[in-house]
């Protein structure tokens, strides 16, 4: 299970686009396998990096206002978010250090 | 640096853990490198897999591969979900080193990377991947509800992957280069009785359009070289797929097919105490039945090069006390 928050299409205005925190929306589904695989890795990003960056969670099959709002059409579909606005958008499972290269701005 | 070890298997699809099993319930405790994101390989991505014996209903891909791991992991292998960035292949001791600077050694190896999706090498292909052009039918068909999209391909996969998408499409283009399917009799038909497939032969995809995302694809006629403009917002890739083997290039011989080359039958690689086994070594059947089959063999043979190696190899690998207690069989 992942340690990740989740956030839904209700809590999405506050949990994310107020926030003032670096915050990356992991979108995902239970049937899935590269979702639940990449689950761990960023489960331990956001420990090493809970400082920097914010890992939470948006089930895309129980809240799909957001994920059409976000144009998702591959999961996992990850986006950083800063100010309410999308920063960065990383595509697809990947092994955790092509991850960290890819979101290394967010996590210096 | 870890315990020398007698047996390492790189991968985790059929091969892999079949191998897994056979060398566990041999005592030679192997050690997997499932992979970080990948483990369980390509079956992690389908959904029903039918052609598998002793499942008389069917199976789910997933399922099945997590079952394979636990029969692995009964016997005693001990799995690592990471990925190999190197190995040494060339001593009597074989070094392999993880992405997470781990570095592991053992007398032998078993190399099981299966392959890796094909693209198309057309233009856009990468920029517009997870955005409409996808190789994953599972993971992405849920987000082209009553759209219409493509598949491109003729093989099982292709017809899998169209079939399991019209849950979700309201259209379901099939192109194929040639006049005919390499799809087996059975999933031709079930395509081909679909009301939302609509199969294109001898057409080749060239172009693919969509700012942020995909909203057409250009097709070519192979005999007449015209071209039509569909609007799908979805291409679903299913041409096949490529031996993974760029971790050996150097070390170990390739086939004409880019496969790696065995010693006829065996799993022996041109290297002493590297096998290889499943898709990386099978340009022509690639099902996960002959996967786990090639597994075994590479299971066997490594078993069998343990047994002839030098005594002072041999006693340099450390057993853990508790190996003792392992009971194996029954």
């Amino acid at each position: 299970m992942s340690d990740a928050k989740a956030v839904t299409d209700d809590t999405f205005q506050t949990d994310v686009l107020d926030s003032s925190d670096t915050i990356m929306v992991d979108f995902w589904a239970e049937w899935c396998g590269p979702c639940r695989a990449v689950s761990p890795i960023l489960d331990q990003i956001a420990a090493e990096h809970a400082d920097k960056i914010k890992i939470v969670k948006l089930n895309v099959d129980d809240n799909p206002a957001m994920a059409m709002k976000y144009q998702i059409t591959s999961i996992p579909a990850m986006k950083v978010f800063r100010g309410g606005q999308v920063v960065k958008t990383v595509i697809g499972a990947k092994p955790k250090p092509a991850l960290e290269a890819d979101l290394a701005e967010f996590l210096a | 640096m870890s315990e020398l070890r007698e047996v390492i298997i790189v991968g985790s699809g059929p091969a892999g853990y079949t191998a897994a099993i056979y060398a566990a319930r041999a005592n030679l405790r192997p050690l997997v490198i499932a992979s970080s994101v990948e483990a369980g390989g390509e079956l992690m991505k389908t959904t029903e897999v039918e052609n598998y014996p002793g499942f008389p209903e069917g199976i789910q891909g997933p399922e099945l591969m997590i079952k394979m791991q636990e029969q692995a992991e009964r016997f005693g292998a001990e799995i690592v979900l990471d990925d190999v960035v190197s190995l040494d292949l060339a001593g009597d001791v074989k070094s392999v080193t993880l992405g997470n600077g781990d570095v592991h050694e053992a007398l032998t190896v078993i190399f099981a990377t299966g392959s890796a999706y094909r693209k198309l090498g057309i233009a856009d292909e990468d920029r517009l991947s997870g955005y409409g052009v996808s190789w994953c039918a599972t993971c992405d068909g849920f987000f082209f509800r009553q759209k219409t999209i493509a598949v491109v391909g003729g093989g099982d996969s292709a017809m899998e992957e169209a079939t399991f998408l019209t849950k979700f499409a309201d259209k379901v283009y099939l192109i194929h280069r040639g006049s005919s399917l390499r799809a087996s009799k059975v999933m031709q038909e079930r395509a081909q009785a679909d009301p939302k497939i609509e199969f294109i032969f001898n057409h080749t995809v060239e172009h693919i359009y969509g700012d942020e995302l995909v909203t057409g694809i250009g097709i070519v006629d192979t005999t007449s070289g015209a071209e039509t403009t569909l609007d799908v917002s979805g291409l679903f890739i299913a041409i096949g797929a490529d031996p993974r083997t760029h971790l050996v290039h150097g070390q170990l011989d390739l086939t004409t097919f880019g496969t790696i080359a065995v010693d006829g039958r065996s799993s022996r690689t041109n290297l002493p105490g590297v096998f290889a086994a499943g898709d990386v070594i099978d340009p022509t059947y690639r099902q996960a039945v002959t996967a786990a089959g090639s597994g075994t063999v590479a299971a066997l043979d490594a078993e069998h090069y343990l047994a002839a190696l030098p005594r002072e190899l041999k006693d340099r690998v450390e057993v853990p006390a508790e190996r003792a207690d392992v009971s194996v069989g029954a």
